[in-house]
């Protein structure tokens, strides 16, 4: 199976489904002559033309209802945020407009929509853009949301975004865009919510998503070592959340664990905390855990910026502390 | 204000079709606000009695097989002269099943996605890009059709309208910017918050025509607006007209609106769109006050009996909760 990067996975699907609906345009800052800040986009224009990659003005609210209601008329738009740090400046329109315009019309009207770009903290990029905020989307009714981590899982997803009749919010991470998997060349589409176990273990279950994954694979591998065999459940999928993959591990392995690069308050880790304690009450053998990202705003010192952040050594220890060793 | 009615150069029916659509939006207004009163609408209710011009005039110079409107939440007259059911509109404000969003959206919402009436919106200005997404999707889709996008003189310093404005001239849309200066956003005079007093020229900073309008005369209206949807429709460029025009009721029916005068307001029921034109159409020998009068009357049985369909309406069942979320 060829190897591609999560980068080239993304432009993968954005390119079939282009080229298989001609409703599907892509829209953002940088995305046409530039090929994308972070090259997601790259040779779409040149395949597309500027009718279907569309160079906007640094005006997010505007470019994003833009998208929103070319979706209310029919497109399936494509909104690139250059980083979800700047979609704070669409809030209004995704929150007001694409989520609630199905359920205050009656049902008149599908927003079929995509807003991705990378979101999470990336590397010295200090307070304004390393920022995780997946939180401020999952709380919204008539919103998707979806956090693929592996190119794999980015590309299968993608395509079932672009092709689903809501607005989903397609989370990213710049540091994720160059790591590397294995994805078939011919079609696939991945459901959006449903988790997957992206490694099987019978001690603890550590639920996680994004680009934390890969913390968490580190984690397992340490602690096997230790012989501590970790499940890991990669939610893919925020909004809806696959509950009975997340119970069904937890009751085999009577553990949880949630790693989350979010804030600790009002977070995916702190629902699935409380999912977890309240549906698997009797099969858990200790308080679910959650490793979060520090109650801080991102500082730019490096040493600072990691302490802020999930690591390998604080899933060990908290995994440790669910079993009580 | 010198005003010009030449009736004489237009078709009686036309002529018939403005009034009557004037006269429905007060009448079905007045009843909303009776309802209000009576508690049998709650929420925010916000009347368009006194603006009826500008809904009029300006739908009437478009065609809604092909063209679209977006409005605000002053959205009653937008929807009725877009052919929505007064009986309809009057139970979704009564929040029943019946109306247009199964009482889902109610007077801020009023959504008729057959025809092309694309809301109904409640942040001030927020709808603007969306309207322009409307309009890339005409062009995009090499389709003939214009959108008409209107809003209050309130929302003209949000940066959704400047960000619009700008998008629409550098991607040549066929979209008409209509600010419906109704001189208060909210409570609030627009000269007290604007750095200019006429919103016309604003438009002129993206390369975009503007031009002021006379919102008590629905033929100027009328004309304004069909150069400007031509302009859209055979150029696809966009344009902006500031339509001014005055809200005789509060901002919203719970708003005794005391930022004003008796006498301003009184000025202005004395330039009344409706009477305007009737009067107009009474010298010239093209109706009789008679005959005005039965059309008054027409209306108001037509307000009584959509009050009469929402009361007798059902509301919305439990289950309705948890529908349309999602497609």
């Amino acid at each position: 199976m060829p190897i591609i990067t999560y980068r080239e996975a993304l432009r993968s699907a954005m390119d079939e489904e282009m080229a298989r609906d001609e409703n599907v345009i892509l829209l953002g800052e940088e995305v046409g002559q530039y090929d994308g800040a972070y090259k997601v986009s790259q040779g779409l224009l040149d395949k597309y033309g500027p009718k279907r990659v569309i160079d906007t003005p640094i005006t997010e609210e505007g470019f994003t209802g833009v998208g929103i209601g070319a979706a209310m008329a029919g497109l399936r738009p494509i909104v690139e945020w250059m980083t979800f740090n700047f979609s704070i400046m669409a809030l209004d329109q995704v929150i007001n407009n694409a989520a609630k315009m199905r359920y205050m019309s009656g049902g008149q009207f599908k927003v079929p929509i995509v807003f991705r770009g990378p979101n999470g903290p990336a590397e010295y990029l200090a307070a304004q853009h390393s920022q995780a905020l997946q939180s401020l989307f999952v709380h919204i009714p008539g919103l998707k949301v979806v956090a693929p981590a592996t190119p794999y899982d980015a590309k299968g997803l993608l395509k079932s975004a672009i092709r689903d009749d809501n607005p989903v919010v397609f989370l990213e991470g710049e540091l994720m865009y160059s790591w590397k998997g294995e994805v078939p060349e011919e079609e696939y589409l991945i459901p959006i919510g449903k988790a997957d176990i992206k490694r099987e273990g019978s001690d603890v279950t550590i639920v996680t998503y994004s680009k934390p994954l890969r913390i968490a694979e580190q984690a397992a591998q340490e602690l096997e070592k230790q012989g501590i065999q970790a499940e890991i459940v990669d939610l893919r999928s925020l909004r809806p959340i696959d509950e009975e993959t997340i119970y069904n591990s937890v009751k085999k392995t009577n553990r949880c664990v949630i790693v989350d690069e979010s804030w600790p308050m009002v977070s995916v880790a702190s629902h699935v905390g409380w999912m977890v304690s309240k549906f698997c009450f009797d099969y858990l053998d200790a308080p679910v855990e959650l490793v979060t990202s520090e109650d801080v705003p991102m500082p730019y010192n490096h040493k600072l910026e990691l302490a802020a952040q999930p690591s390998v050594e604080k899933v060990i220890k908290a995994v440790k502390k669910v079993l009580y060793i | 204000m010198s005003r010009v009615f030449p009736v004489e150069k237009y078709e009686k029916d036309f002529l018939l079709k403005l009034l009557r659509d004037m006269v429905l939006i007060r009448r079905v207004e007045e009843k909303a606000g009776q309802m209000y009163g009576l508690q049998k609408i709650g929420g925010f209710c916000h009347l368009y009695i006194g603006q009826e011009a500008v809904a009029t005039g300006s739908i009437a110079a478009i065609d809604l097989t092909k063209d679209y409107v977006l409005t605000t939440y002053r959205d009653h007259g937008h929807a009725l002269v877009c052919g929505m059911d007064p009986g309809v509109l009057m139970a979704e404000l009564f929040g029943k099943v019946t109306g247009c969003a199964k009482g889902k959206g109610g007077s801020m919402h009023l959504f008729d996605r057959e025809k092309h009436m694309y809301g109904g919106h409640g942040i001030v200005g927020s709808h603007i890009p969306l309207a322009t997404g409307v309009a890339l999707k005409i062009k995009y889709k090499e389709e003939d059709g214009v959108v008409l996008c209107y809003f209050g003189d309130g929302a003209i310093h949000q940066g959704a309208f400047h960000e619009s404005l700008n998008m629409a001239k550098i991607w040549d849309l066929p979209i008409v910017y209509i600010c419906e200066n109704n001189q208060y956003g909210m409570g609030t005079n627009y000269q007290k918050v604007s750095s200019v007093h006429d919103f016309y020229i604003m438009s002129n900073s993206y390369g975009i025509p503007g031009k002021q309008v006379d919102g008590m005369n629905v033929l100027e209206v009328y004309e304004e607006t069909k150069k400007a949807v031509k302009q859209a429709r055979e150029q696809g460029l966009p344009s902006f007209l500031e339509i001014k025009t005055y809200r005789y009721r509060g901002h919203s029916m719970s708003d005794p609106a005391k930022y004003r005068t008796r006498e301003e307001l009184e000025e202005y029921r004395q330039q009344d769109p409706i009477l305007l034109l009737k009067n107009a159409m009474v010298e010239k020998n093209i109706i009789t006050e008679e005959e005005y009068k039965r059309i008054d009357d027409e209306y108001k049985k037509v307000a009584n009996q959509a009050v009469e369909f929402a009361e007798k309406s059902e509301e919305p069942g439990l289950e309705a909760l948890y529908e349309d979320v999602l497609a």
